[in-house]
């Protein structure tokens, strides 16, 4: 049975929150409450860390060979500046 | 470019309801500024240069391309907040880190971009969009039984699935990046910042705050609507059959 004072339609934008520290405490034993309680939003807590886990996989594009070049002559000009 | 860089200390935290960032805290949490690095910034090392611009020069350039409109324009800014950065490399007291001051200049050089250029969105009103849109739910909505209903309003109705087993590896596959990728590029500019600086540079919550100069609760709000638009595009991909 799930808890009625929490709908799971209100859990999923609470994720974020919640996984934040940032909720008021009742409000964080209701969420926990209806973790125990509902395998739908166990599982739609668990694809949020996951998608989280393979967003931080993905890596930043490499710095353009020329981009940095440009920025080098910069410090070079910098320098001869100061 | 006097004037266009600010020390960390003199700014003003953003405010919200929960109050829970300083500016203290930042620099106690961050990366700390490490002495010797900045000597041989000033004493005009050029690969030490070279690492700071390998470190933060794409993640600017991303930051900077939510301000403006172009990418022509993203990398001036870029390119005079490097300068920015050079220029106040003396006057740097280490109060903040490093990383956050840098952030800093790049976000005071593209709002003086945004407002020199009419046709240029400002970052202030792109994130009001973006807040704007506070009915757009996180599920699609037709995935839970409907208010009408007496028993279970607002109860799943098609829950989603654990992803396990051959599912869960498939977050590794190629393919699957490839979408992810695709999904972040397709997101508002602002949360697809926000995602980028939490979930692949891992910043803290705080210093993204600073840095985007938002509160935390709109940092939050922008970040739950990024994950989840992620996470759907994900699941739509794995429950293909």
């Amino acid at each position: 049975m799930v808890p009625a004072d929490m709908k799971c339609q209100e859990f999923v934008e609470l994720v974020t929150d919640y996984m934040e520290d940032s909720l008021p405490a009742a409000t964080r034993a209701d969420f926990k409450a209806h973790i125990l309680e509902c395998d739908g939003c166990g599982a739609h807590l668990d694809q949020m860390r996951q998608t989280m886990q393979a967003i931080g996989r993905l890596s930043e594009r490499d710095l353009e060979p020329e981009a940095l070049a440009r920025m080098l002559a910069l410090f070079c000009d910098w320098r001869t500046q100061a | 470019m006097a004037g266009v860089w600010v020390d960390a200390g003199e700014t003003t935290p953003p405010r919200t309801g929960e109050a829970k960032i300083d500016a203290g805290q930042v620099v106690d949490r961050g990366v700390l500024t490490d002495a010797a690095q900045l000597h041989r910034l000033r004493s005009g090392d050029t690969e030490e240069f070279e690492r700071l611009v390998v470190t933060h020069h794409a993640l600017m350039y991303r930051v900077a391309r939510a301000h403006v409109a172009s990418s022509a324009a993203a990398e001036d800014v870029v390119q005079d907040t490097w300068i920015a950065v050079l220029d106040g490399l003396t006057a740097f007291e280490g109060r903040s880190s490093l990383r956050t001051w840098i952030f800093q200049i790049l976000r005071n050089v593209a709002r003086r971009r945004g407002q020199r250029e009419a046709r240029v969105v400002p970052f202030s009103s792109l994130m009001a969009t973006e807040l704007g849109e506070r009915t757009l739910p996180s599920v699609d909505p037709e995935r839970f039984i409907p208010p009408s209903d007496h028993e279970w309003p607002g109860h799943w109705l098609w829950p989603p699935r654990q992803w396990e087993g051959g599912v869960e590896e498939r977050l590794l596959h190629a393919e699957t990046q490839a979408l992810m990728a695709a999904s972040i590029e397709e997101l508002p500019p602002v949360q697809r910042t926000v995602l980028w600086l939490r979930c692949i540079e891992g910043w803290a919550s705080e210093e993204v705050c600073l840095a985007l100069e938002i509160s935390a609760a709109n940092q939050r709000v922008l970040l739950h609507r990024a994950r989840s638009n992620v996470r759907g595009s994900l699941e739509a991909l794995l429950e293909e059959s």
